[in-house]
């Protein structure tokens, strides 16, 4: 039995099995090396027997895990050798020591081709696997027109083709090109058509592998496919070899179905209707059997048929079918079965309509998140990620929370990280956030990111009504014996902030809190050191009246960080010490930390970038983490401060260094935004002058709505604009100049204005008194949008008066405004939109209300302009020529030269299309200085017509392009072609203020594939599949009986 | 690494970063093989028994020995059953017969 006479060989396996630990077998193996070695120099005495067994040597050694630098010259030039035996080790030891770029599988290549185009059959499966496991671009570029004739040779067996079906797929990644798509989608199409399952199954590889990279060639194989399906489905003309346990080949099946999920839809009635009759027949018909190997087939084809299902969105019945199945999956013992279900109810979460009947599997998630198998939890945890929102991120969370104590290290930096993120997306209201934060902090402060603390920062910062809440519970915890030092600098942080607001509570004067704080500090590392001393700056700039006990020991701690090697902590205790002393009239430098503008959360952006590299599904997890911030920022809306200065970029002065010292921790942007907004005036610090707040103030008064002075209105809302400041001056003179005076607009209208044209969410106007919020849906000619009038203050907003001013082109109904908001309250009024006809008149919103005597009046646009119903629309060659050439001249086409237009990039101009939902479809112009986009526009007049747009650009003089525009109506034709020239020669300036900026809608970058660098397995597994080979494990040696461990 | 050998009634499947380890034991020999997340498990899972299986038929109640003392037939086997990560052949007798061929041949 031993291995076909190679008795050398034999005997060294033995003894390798023999050895009695590691260091007998590297002595061993040394050994063994050091004999090759020597036979293998002196050439001439090896026969082509001896260099195959040595060589079968070299890779048994290579397979135990040693480093072997020798022996591959001998492997390669065993291809060349004219006998089957010694050719095949060549070629198998070959494809395992040498990877693609290595330089002797250069010598190899002209062999290998001699072999592929040679005669002999069993040479050519030799070298087309060679070349299919590790051939790289040169083999590609040489090889490829050779191995595409074997694969569709009529004269060549099975055995050849399908191998040659792999060794293309291989060539096709290593470089595309070689498939030359027109030809071979055909060719493709008649694969499909083949008997042999060897053929159907490579080539179904080879299918993916090109769908994958452009389906529209493709589509040709789609009723093929199908038609491979059905035939399995129905056993028709299944050959026995490939019957797997009652079940024709599930691996054909399961591949036949995973490329079928590379077309987007599927449009041909007929086919549509055999595929859902198979997938049907797949969902109803696969039951629980008792013998594994049959049950594991079966399910793996009904997880494939869920799968296809999900990606073709079919009917409600069947997609409850499905959830159905899941349900009963996630509940079962047999732990494979279980780990898919959730995975694939995972995956189910992108389709909308299911999500509440998944929500009514929650308990049993729950339960499998304290599974023993970790896949298994890590799956619940994904699933309990996915599927939580308002209505049960309580529950959720303090699941997670429950569970972290328990849970093992793998997965406590996930955990923490995901209750988070979610206790921050669905807060219902934000104490609970800060507790839950806390909590986390307190059972796993190791995996507790500093940005989940600083957001917390933020969030206390923004909202008053948290401030002395988060005190109070900071101040709970630092009474903890030990706790972590990321709660000392949190608690560190907010008490020294907001600890003044509990002075009179017990145990919270602040010679209490400087004591506990100060109880920490030898416990924690340089980087909270400088947090601390600001604590300590600010609990002594709030004493009041000054305790001199706690002054002194206070400086004290400066006076020995004064010295400190570490630089941070140095200067900060230097400057402290110093300003400290210069007394009261520095009260305003340690003040409280202004608010931070808001901006998505860290985290959340943090869980996006993680996930986008990963696969297809969490692209859309992606998205759907996007639609649900926009969610939480509406939460945060609804708990504005106030108080807030209300400057606008009005610049301050000076402000010294020291203020922002406490951000310094957060990031260095934050710090310059926040800086810009204190007024900090070290000067003055009581009252300050009138000529300084002219000063400040100046500018804005003169200028009236800084919206009008920024950018040039469309007539209609600047004359507006400029009438009710006419108007307002005629009415009252002193009180109302009072008024504009003291209550400006935070941010920039204009700017904000702007900004809700490119997205549906954001603030539309704000002051100190009130926040406008607005929210919308834009469905074809009809728009819903929602006002959130929130009112920031302690006091009442009375007199509340909201008129629409809409132009003739829109129909608009606003719900009931009440007349008092509420302190504190925020009201929401729906407000329907038609859109009857195209035009660029925009709508105006004519608000006012009363605070004490002041009457506030502005005008603000309102963001139901033309783009908004616009529907992106991609069109084919096919489609934009003929509709190009039919709309021939004016006044359907019209052209016009546009100059003056602000110079961008082309990829810049393409994305600012995308954003006004001009889909900008590239190909289509072949020259590179144009440009073609595509829309459909909806109104009552119009319904939906399709516009097309060409840009053609001048690269030596970007400031003037020619603009085409074309659409089935005229005005249309000439609003939209006004519409388009507005945004490229007036873009809106970059925003300066703390408004949220627009995001420039960039498309979602395509999820890449790119391979985890640090991934161990990476270099084992960069191909899909490749075998392991079976593990020797240490308890088995060659004396052990003989243990068959196939169970019969 | 999980200790997977008091992995007894456990899900076959660990994740690992982007990539999963399906496995299979037999006695106590373990098969694994890694795959991405394009992959459907349950159909490696049993491809790891049909690999099993065609040893079974070509060598008869085979055991871990004669796959060791026979690396170069299990190698035959698996490039017939594999190639470049993707399954070619899943016919027992397609996979053998070239291997039939040649010990008929020496």
């Amino acid at each position: 039995m031993a291995l076909s006479g190679m008795r050398g060989l034999s005997v060294f396996i033995s003894d390798i099995r023999n050895c009695q630990n590691k260091e007998l077998e590297r002595l061993r193996v040394d050994k063994e090396l050091g004999n090759i070695r020597t036979r293998f120099k002196n050439e001439k005495a090896s026969t082509p027997y001896e260099k195959k067994k040595y060589v079968w040597k070299i890779l048994y050694i290579y397979m135990l895990g040693y480093d072997v630098d020798f022996g591959h010259m001998e492997a390669v030039s065993l291809i060349s050798a004219p006998k089957y035996p010694e050719k095949q080790v060549g070629y198998i030891v070959t494809s395992c020591l040498l990877n693609e770029n290595h330089d002797f599988l250069r010598l190899a290549i002209n062999t290998v081709r001699n072999d592929i185009i040679g005669r002999n059959e069993t040479f050519q499966c030799l070298a087309l696997t060679l070349v299919g496991n590790i051939g790289g671009r040169e083999f590609a570029e040489s090889l490829a027109p050779d191995v595409q004739k074997l694969l569709i040779s009529s004269s060549c067996r099975p055995l050849v083709r399908k191998k040659a079906a792999l060794c293309l797929l291989r060539l096709y990644r290593k470089n595309p090109d070689v498939v030359n798509v027109d030809g071979w989608s055909d060719r493709m199409a008649q694969l499909l058509d083949e008997r042999d399952f060897g053929i159907l199954t490579s080539s179904m590889s080879l299918l993916v592998a090109l769908l994958s990279n452009n389906h529209e060639a493709y589509w040709s194989c789609l009723p093929k496919c199908v038609k491979v399906l059905e035939r399995l489905a129905r056993n028709q003309d299944v050959p026995q070899e490939y019957t797997y346990y009652g079940i024709p080949s599930p691996w054909l099946q399961v591949k036949t179905m995973r490329a079928l999920q590379y077309f987007p839809t599927i449009e041909d009635p007929n086919t549509r209707r055999s595929l859902f009759e198979v997938l049907q027949r797949i969902l109803m018909g696969t039951d629980v059997v008792k013998n594994v190997n049959k049950n594991n087939a079966s399910h793996a084809v009904l997880f494939e048929a869920l799968a296809l299902v999900m990606h073709l969105d079919a009917e409600k019945e069947m997609m409850s079918q499905c959830v159905a199945l899941l349900g009963k999956f996630i509940a079962v013992r047999e732990p494979n079965i279980r780990y898919l279900g959730l995975e694939n109810m995972t995956r189910m979460l992108m389709v909308t309509d299911v999500q509440d009947i998944i929500k009514r599997h929650q308990a049993q998630i729950i339960t499998s998140l304290k599974d023993p198998d970790i896949s298994i939890r890590r799956r619940a945890l994904d699933l309990l990620y996915g599927m939580c929102d308002v209505s049960n991120a309580k529950d959720i969370v303090e699941e997670i929370l429950q569970y972290l104590s328990s849970a093992d290290f793998a997965m406590r930096e996930e955990l923490s990280l995901k209750a988070a993120i979610l206790a921050e997306k669905f807060a219902p209201d934000l104490s609970w956030y800060v507790d839950v934060i806390l909590q986390l902090i307190d059972k796993a402060g190791d995996f507790v990111s500093d940005d989940i603390w600083f957001r917390v920062v933020q969030f206390v910062t923004n909202n008053e009504d948290l401030q002395t809440y988060a005190a109070v519970k900071v101040r709970e915890y630092v009474d903890k014996p030990a706790i972590h030092e990321t709660m000392v600098k949190l608690s560190a942080y907010i008490l020294g902030e907001y600890s003044h607001l509990l002075a009179r509570r017990p145990g919270c004067s602040p010679k209490e809190i400087f004591n506990i704080i100060h109880e920490k500090l030898p416990t924690v590392s340089t980087s909270t050191i400088p947090i601390l001393l600001s604590t300590y700056a600010k609990i002594l700039m709030h004493t009041q009246p000054p305790d001199p006990e706690l002054q002194n020991q206070i400086w004290a701690v400066f006076g020995k960080y004064e010295s400190c090697i570490d630089a941070e902590i140095q200067q900060r205790a230097v400057e402290y010490h110093a300003l400290s002393r210069k007394g009261a009239a520095l009260m305003d430098i340690f003040a409280e930390m202004p608010k931070f503008p808001e901006r998505q959360s860290a985290l959340i952006r943090k869980a996006e970038d993680s996930e986008a590299d990963t696969a297809e599904q969490s692209a859309i997890k992606l998205r759907a983490a996007q639609q649900q911030t926009s969610n939480a920022l509406v939460v945060t809306d609804q708990h504005p401060a106030n108080g807030t200065p209300p400057v606008g970029q009005l610049s301050l002065v000076k402000v010294p260094s020291v203020s922002n010292v406490d951000q310094n921790t957060t990031e260095q942007g934050v710090t310059q935004a926040n800086g810009a907004l204190t007024i900090v005036d070290p000067q003055p610090p009581s009252t300050p002058s009138a000529d300084l707040l002219g000063d400040l103030l100046g500018p804005l008064a003169i200028e009236g709505h800084p919206s009008a002075a920024v950018q040039p209105e469309p007539n209609l809302a600047s004359g507006l604009e400029g009438g009710s400041n006419a108007a307002a001056d005629a009415l009252a003179i002193a009180p109302v100049e009072e008024q504009s005076n003291i209550v400006q607009p935070i941010g920039d209208i204009a700017e904000r204005f702007h900004a809700l044209c490119l997205k549906d969410s954001g603030v539309l106007y704000e002051d100190p008194y009130i926040q406008i919020g607005i929210k919308a849906e834009w469905r074809a000619q009809h728009g819903r949008l929602v006002l959130f009038l929130g009112n920031k203050n302690i006091a009442p907003l009375v007199s509340v008066q909201a008129l629409i001013l809409p132009p003739s082109h829109l129909k608009m109904e606003l719900s009931l405004v009440p007349g008092t908001i509420p302190p504190r309250a925020q009201v929401q009024c729906p407000l329907e939109v038609i859109n009857l006809r195209p035009s660029r008149d925009v709508a105006v919103l004519d608000f006012s209300y009363k605070f004490g005597t002041h009457v506030v009046n502005p005008k603000l646009r309102l963001p139901a302009v033309l783009n908004k119903f616009l529907q992106p629309i991609q069109v084919s060659p096919e489609e934009f020529f003929p509709q190009w050439r039919s709309l021939s001249g004016p006044p359907l086409k019209l052209q016009e030269v546009v100059r003056g237009v602000r110079p961008m990039p082309l990829v810049e101009m393409a994305n600012l299309f995308n954003g006004f939902r001009l889909t900008v479809c590239p190909g289509l112009d072949p020259n590179p200085n144009n440009m073609v986009a595509s829309t459909t526009f909806y109104s009552e007049n119009t319904r939906a017509m399709l516009c097309l747009v060409r840009i053609e650009t001048d690269p030596a003089d970007r400031t003037q392009l020619r603009m085409t525009v074309a659409s089935g109506d005229p005005a249309l034709t000439s609003e939209l072609k006004e519409f388009i020239k507005e945004q490229l020669v007036s873009i809106p300036v970059p925003s300066r203020a703390p408004a949220p900026v627009p995001p420039p809608a960039q498309p979602v970058s395509p999820p890449t594939a790119t391979s985890d660098p640090g991934a161990i397995l990476a270099g084992l597994l960069a191909e899909r599949l490749i075998f392991i080979p079976p593990c020797f494990t240490d308890g088995m040696r060659a004396g052990d009986p003989k243990i068959n461990f196939l169970k019969k | 690494m999980i200790c997977i050998c008091c992995r007894v009634l456990l899900c076959s499947f660990v994740e690992h970063r982007n990539y999963k380890i399906v496995y299979r034991r037999y006695a106590s020999l373990f098969f694994l093989v890694g795959v991405d997340n394009e992959e459907n498990e349950l159909a490696i899972l049993e491809f790891i028994h049909l690999l099993v299986e065609t040893m079974d038929r070509h060598f008869g109640n085979v055991c871990e020995l004669d796959i060791m003392f026979h690396l170069e037939k299990a190698h035959f086997m698996l490039e017939e059953m594999v190639m470049n990560g993707c399954i070619v052949e899943t016919s027992k007798a397609n996979i053998l017969s070239p291997i039939q061929l040649m010990d008929k041949a020496s």
